[in-house]
C-alpha cells in the first residue's frame, strides 16, 4: 500500500519474554493513519504486552517499533501528547468529580479539546458533578474515553475497554468509539471479543501465542478456504457433507440427483461458518509446535 | 491543523503536526497537582481529621498524664506542655510528609493513578511538585492548629523573636523536604496499596518512640540516643525544642547544646540520599505489573 505518511504504527519482529514465557514471539503489526485495528486474541496471547509497548511502558527485548515515527521506549513529551491512551484495569480516581478530573487532564496537553465537549461526548453530562467513586463499570469506561480523548490525539489505544460490560452498555460504548473514529482519530483496539472486532474494526489482527496467525477485513478473515460453505444432506440414512465455493449450485445439483419426487432433499443443511467458527479455528490451528519451528 | 501549504512535503516530517502548538510549562502544571492533590486529600475526610488531629491530641494525652501544671525540671518554669509541643510540633511533620506520602503513592501504583499519568504528556516533575505542593500545606495547615491548640489551650508561650522564626522555618522546612523524599523512596517497599499501612505505620511509630516525641529524649537509654541519631525525626523534634523551649532547657540535652550545625547536616543528608534512591528506584507501575 502506498502512502505518503509513515504508517502510525509500526511493529516488525517484536520480542518479549517474561521468564520462560514468550509472551511476544516475532510478532508484526502495521496501523495506518485514519484506520481502527483490532487485535483480538485469547488472554495470555500477547495483546496487551504489545501494546504497552507500543505506548512506552515496557522495553521489547528485540524487534522494530515505531509509533508516529518515534521509539516509544525514547519518545518524550510531545509525543506522548499526540496519543491517548485507555489502560486495561484502573481504578484509581476516587474522591474528584468528572467534571475537575476531565478538565485537569486536558491542561497537560498543548492543544486540548473542550472539556464540556468532550464530557457530551461520552454521555456524562449527568454525571459531571459526581465524584468519580460513584460511577458504574460503564461510566467509568467512559470516563477513561473521555481522558484518552481530550487531548485531542492522532492515535488512540484502547486496551480490552469493554470486559465485563452488560450488552446495553457495550454496544453504547461501540457508538462512543464509532464517534471516536468519525473524528479522524486512528485506533488501535485490543479485544478478545470477536463480535467487538468484528463491528468496530476495518482491519483485524489474530494474535495467538504471542505472534500474528490472520489478519485482514474482518468479513475477509481466514482467507476463503476458512469461508468456505458446507452442505450437508442423506441418501439411504447415511450423512454426505461437501465443502463448496457454490452451495446454490451443489443444491440444485442435489436436488436433481438424490431429491425426493417433490425436490426436497432429505436432511439438507448449507453451513456458513460464522466468523467465530473461523476464529476458533485460527486461534486453535496454531500448534505450539508450529510457532516454535517459526521462532527458530 | 493537519492542512499542510503545497510547499511541503510531509514525508520530510512523517505524522509530525505542521505547526505543534506549545507543550504546558512546568509552573502551570505543578500548580495544577498540587491544587488537585490538595482537593483529594481534603476530600478523604477521614484522613484529613487523623492528620490534622493526632498531634493536637497526642499533645493533650501527654500533658494530662504528666500534668499541666509540673515543671519538667524543678524551677525551670518549663512546663510538660510546653515541653511535648515541639515533638509533636515534629510528629506532625513526619505525619504529613513521610507517612502520607508512603502510604499515597504506594496506594496511586496500585490503583493505577501513577500509570495514567504516565500515558500522560505530564513531565514526573510535575508530579512530584504537585506531592511537594500538598505536603507543604497539610504540613502548614497541620502545624499552625497545634501551635494555636497549645498556645490557647495549654498556655504554652510561644517565641516572640525572629531568630527563633528563622530556626523554626528551616527546620521545618528541611525536615518536610527529608520526609517527604524519604516517603517517596519508600513508598515502592510495600508489595501493594492494601499492605502500605501496615508497612508505613510501624516505621513512623518506633521512630516516634525513640526520637524522644512521647518521652523525655535524655531519658532515653543511651543505645536508643544513638539509634534514634541515625534518622532524621530525632533531629527536627531537637531543633523544634531548640524554638519552643527556653535556653536553659539545652541543659537537658545529651549533647548539652542544640546542634543547628548537626540537624542541618542529617536532614539534609537523608534529603539527599532519599532522593536519589527514591529516583532510582520509582516505579510507575505494580510490581505484578511485567
Amino acid at each position: 500500500m502506498a502512502t505518503t505518511r509513515a504508517p502510525a504504527v509500526l511493529v516488525e519482529g517484536l520480542h518479549k519474554r517474561y521468564g520462560d514465557k514468550r509472551a511476544v514471539d516475532g510478532l508484526d503489526l502495521r496501523v495506518e493513519h485514519g484506520e481502527i485495528v483490532a487485535v483480538l486474541g485469547p488472554n495470555g496471547a500477547g495483546k496487551t504486552t504489545t501494546v504497552e509497548t507500543l505506548e512506552g511502558f515496557r522495553r521489547a527485548d528485540s524487534g522494530h517499533v515505531r509509533v508516529l515515527g518515534e521509539d516509544p521506549a525514547r519518545a518524550g513529551r510531545a509525543w506522548r501528547s499526540r496519543l491517548g491512551v485507555v489502560l486495561q484495569d484502573n481504578h484509581d480516581l476516587a474522591e474528584v468529580t468528572v467534571g475537575e478530573v476531565v478538565r485537569h487532564v486536558a491542561g497537560f496537553y498543548p492543544a486540548p479539546r473542550d472539556p464540556d465537549q468532550v464530557i457530551d461526548a461520552v454521555g456524562l453530562r449527568e454525571k459531571v458533578s459526581t465524584r468519580t467513586r460513584a460511577l458504574s463499570g460503564g461510566q467509568r469506561r467512559r470516563l477513561d474515553v473521555a481522558l484518552g480523548v481530550v487531548g485531542d490525539p492522532e492515535l488512540l489505544f484502547l486496551d480490552e475497554p469493554t470486559t465485563g460490560f452488560d450488552p446495553q452498555a457495550r454496544h453504547d460504548f461501540w457508538d462512543l468509539v464509532e464517534s471516536v473514529r468519525a473524528q479522524g482519530t486512528t485506533i488501535l483496539l485490543t479485544t478478545h471479543y470477536l463480535e467487538e472486532a468484528e463491528r468496530l474494526a476495518d482491519r483485524v489482527v489474530v494474535v495467538a501465542h504471542g505472534h500474528v496467525v490472520a489478519e485482514g477485513a474482518p468479513a475477509d478473515l481466514g482467507g476463503r478456504g476458512a469461508r468456505r460453505a458446507r452442505v450437508r444432506w442423506t441418501v439411504d440414512g447415511v450423512r454426505h457433507e461437501e465443502a463448496t465455493d457454490t452451495p446454490t449450485a451443489l443444491v440444485a445439483r442435489l436436488a436433481a440427483q438424490v431429491g425426493r419426487p417433490d425436490g426436497e432433499v432429505p436432511g439438507l443443511q448449507v453451513l456458513r461458518p460464522t466468523l467465530e467458527d473461523v476464529y476458533l479455528g485460527l486461534i486453535g490451528g496454531t500448534g505450539t509446535d508450529a510457532h516454535e519451528e517459526a521462532a527458530r | 491543523m493537519t492542512t499542510t501549504t503545497g510547499t511541503t512535503d510531509p514525508r520530510t516530517a512523517p505524522g509530525a503536526r505542521p505547526t505543534a502548538p506549545a507543550l504546558p510549562g512546568l509552573a502551570r502544571l505543578a500548580w495544577s497537582r498540587t491544587t488537585y492533590e490538595v482537593v483529594g486529600f481534603f476530600r478523604e475526610r477521614d484522613a484529613v481529621v487523623f492528620v490534622f488531629a493526632y498531634p493536637i491530641l497526642m499533645l493533650a494525652i501527654f500533658a494530662a498524664a504528666f500534668g499541666s501544671d509540673s515543671e519538667v525540671l524543678p524551677g525551670s518554669g518549663v512546663y510538660f506542655p510546653q515541653y511535648f509541643l515541639p515533638g509533636m510540633v515534629a510528629t506532625g511533620v513526619m505525619l504529613s510528609s513521610f507517612q502520607n506520602l508512603a502510604i499515597s503513592i504506594a496506594a496511586e501504583r496500585d490503583d493505577g493513578t501513577l500509570k495514567r499519568l504516565r500515558s500522560t504528556p505530564l513531565p514526573p516533575t510535575a508530579y512530584f511538585l504537585g506531592k511537594t505542593g500538598q505536603v507543604l500545606l497539610t504540613a502548614g495547615v497541620q502545624t499552625a492548629l497545634l501551635l494555636v491548640v497549645a498556645a490557647v489551650v495549654f498556655d504554652v508561650p510561644l517565641p516572640t523573636d525572629a531568630g527563633r522564626w528563622w530556626t523554626f522555618a528551616w527546620v521545618f522546612a528541611l525536615g518536610t523536604a527529608a520526609g517527604a523524599v524519604c516517603g517517596v523512596a519508600y513508598s515502592s517497599v510495600p508489595r501493594s496499596g492494601r499492605s502500605a499501612s501496615p508497612v508505613v505505620i510501624p516505621v513512623v511509630l518506633v521512630l516516634q518512640f525513640v526520637s524522644g516525641v512521647f518521652f523525655r529524649f535524655d531519658e532515653l537509654p543511651t543505645w536508643m540516643q544513638q539509634l534514634a541519631s541515625v534518622f532524621p525525626l530525632k533531629w527536627v523534634a531537637q531543633g523544634m525544642r531548640s524554638v519552643f523551649l527556653p535556653d536553659e532547657a539545652r541543659a537537658l540535652e545529651p549533647a548539652g547544646t542544640w546542634q543547628h550545625g548537626a540537624t542541618a547536616a542529617v536532614l539534609a543528608a537523608w534529603f539527599v540520599a532519599a532522593l536519589v534512591v527514591g529516583v532510582r528506584t520509582f516505579r510507575w507501575r505494580r510490581r505484578d505489573d511485567g
